[in-house]
């Protein structure tokens, strides 16, 4: 992986919503996923899921592309219908079919690989439309947070850029703070890195740091190995839509037990050197 | 040479067509009238039915039906047939107001009415042009279906099919003329008494010129848009 980078202003936390969540241990499970299947047509895309988050913790997804990581992020903020089993988070039943999935997406950012920002919109604009319509803020205030979530990225800037004028790592920097500015509790990253240069990765992965230290709880679906070993609680290995193996990411990346994991991971580690 | 000499005369006489200007430009201002209200109206109601037809869910099946039905109808059936229901059939309804309507007015209905259907099918391929992803991006960040349209897919949508929309007026702009067969009083019926009084036709080139006066503008103005797009297009791609 490559080193840190040292394009983000500040270490402090870039969300207030990161901190600050009181009286909950770390056993208390944020998210718990329960046997959850899910098929395209015939294909079965996640087999029998089951996955448990702490608050605070952050758990990385690793596995090829197509083994499920994308299907089961999307899952857990309702833009994919779970067939089979049973989500929960932050005490929520999401499966029953009773969610007001409004309110639910308000509390779970979700970033996307490639990043989504509203091309039409100004990065100002793209950062204060959730907060203005779905939570209700005056423009002055959610512009006053936007502009400091902007700065704390060192975008402040190119407040009044369009989304085209940015690089592919500044337009995902902004899409992380577009999904923190609705404060979430939890946060869905679909491999962020992976439409980006090699030397854009890194200002993005330190922001990602930054939130996992500021005690966001994050479920990271990456091909960054590196990354995931360092920041991760718990790393799971899908294939074929199974969670085959979790672990702490010592022992996923050292010894891990299964012949799919190694070979994965051989793949990946060769991969890296080629680059 | 004699021949040659008559249809000149007949056509291109500019004594006649300077007498025939005024009388024409008197029916072409009802023409502007027409089309300038239509196409507000087409504008507004062509968008709300092509949100009706992109309505998810089995509850809103009758609506999206309702809309499909609209617009099938109205882009099947030619444009004189409506005039023919709406400027002679409504009058004999006698429905109260909606019977007792300026021919304008029922111009002005009809060219409503066909030109909603055709533009509801360019504002529904422009909705459904804009990527899922910006929908699944909306949708994630708490935004209710109506909020996602209102701020994000529809005006990314309406961008996109401006050239085609103009493009559609250009064809409303001279379908103004049609509705004269319901007695609307505009520029081609009034070339035509013109040319029926005198004996010649340059009565008929007036109104012809314009109409193309006001089209080549928005022509060169769709143009350009088209343009300007695809230089901005072919910045991103590098």
């Amino acid at each position: 992986m490559s080193a840190n980078g040292t394009g983000v202003g500040s270490t402090e936390p870039a969300s207030s919503a990161g901190a600050g969540f009181a009286g909950a241990g770390a056993g208390n499970a944020f998210v718990e996923v329960r046997e959850v299947s899910k098929w395209f047509g015939d294909l079965q895309v996640l087999d029998k899921v089951s996955l448990h988050v702490p608050e605070h913790h952050v758990v990385c997804l690793i596995g090829a592309s197509g083994s499920g990581k994308s299907t089961l992020l999307r899952c857990l903020n309702l833009l994919e219908h779970v067939e089979e089993g049973e989500i929960h988070v932050d005490g929520l039943q999401l499966t029953n079919g009773k969610v007001d999935v409004n309110e639910l997406r308000k509390k779970i950012g979700i970033v996307f690989q490639a990043y989504n920002l509203f091309p039409h919109m100004t990065v100002l604009q793209n950062v204060t439309l959730a907060p203005r319509k779905a939570r209700g803020l005056s423009r002055n205030e959610a512009e006053a947070r936007a502009r400091l979530l902007l700065r704390r990225i060192g975008l402040e800037a190119k407040a009044d850029e369009f989304p085209d004028r940015l690089s592919g790592g500044q337009q995902q920097r902004v899409a992380i703070v577009r999904a923190l500015a609705m404060e979430p509790k939890l946060m869905l990253l679909d491999e962020i890195t992976s439409a980006l240069d090699p030397q854009l990765v890194s200002d993005v992965l330190q922001l990602v740091r930054e939130l996992a230290e500021s005690g966001m709880t994050m479920i990271v679906a990456t091909h960054e190995m590196g990354f995931a070993r360092e920041v991760a609680d718990k790393v799971c290995f899908l294939d074929a839509g199974k969670i085959l193996e979790e672990g702490p990411p010592e022992q996923i990346f050292s010894s891990p037990s299964e012949p799919r994991t190694r070979e994965f991971l051989a793949r990946v580690l060769e991969a890296e050197k080629l680059q | 040479m004699h021949a040659l000499h008559q249809v000149l005369h007949a056509f291109f006489n500019l004594h006649s067509f300077t007498l025939a200007m005024p009388d024409v430009w008197a029916g072409f201002q009802v023409n502007l009238k027409m089309m300038v209200v239509a196409e507000v109206f087409v504008l507004v109601l062509a968008l709300g039915i092509a949100i009706v037809r992109g309505l998810p869910g089995p509850a809103a099946k009758p609506l999206r039906a309702l809309a499909i039905a609209y617009t099938d109808f109205f882009r099947g059936t030619p444009i004189i047939i409506v005039a023919f229901f709406i400027g002679f059939g409504l009058p004999g309804l006698q429905l109260g107001f909606i019977s007792n309507l300026s021919f304008t007015t029922y111009g002005i209905i009809t060219l409503t009415l066909v030109y909603t259907a055709y533009v509801t099918e360019v504002y529904r391929a422009g909705i459904e042009s804009v990527h899922a992803s910006q929908r699944a991006a909306a949708r994630s960040l708490g935004l209710t279906y109506a909020q996602t349209m209102r701020y994000v897919i529809v005006p990314q949508a309406v961008r996109r099919v401006i050239p085609p929309l103009l493009n559609d007026f250009v064809g409303l702009q001279k379908d103004t003329s049609i509705v004269y067969v319901i007695g609307v009083t505009e520029a081609a019926s009034l070339a035509q008494q013109f040319s029926t009084t005198n004996g010649d036709f340059p009565s008929y080139l007036v109104a012809a010129v314009f109409f193309i006066l006001i089209t080549i503008p928005l022509a060169r103005f769709t143009d350009h848009l088209v343009a300007a797009r695809e230089r901005r297009e072919r910045a991103q791609a590098f």
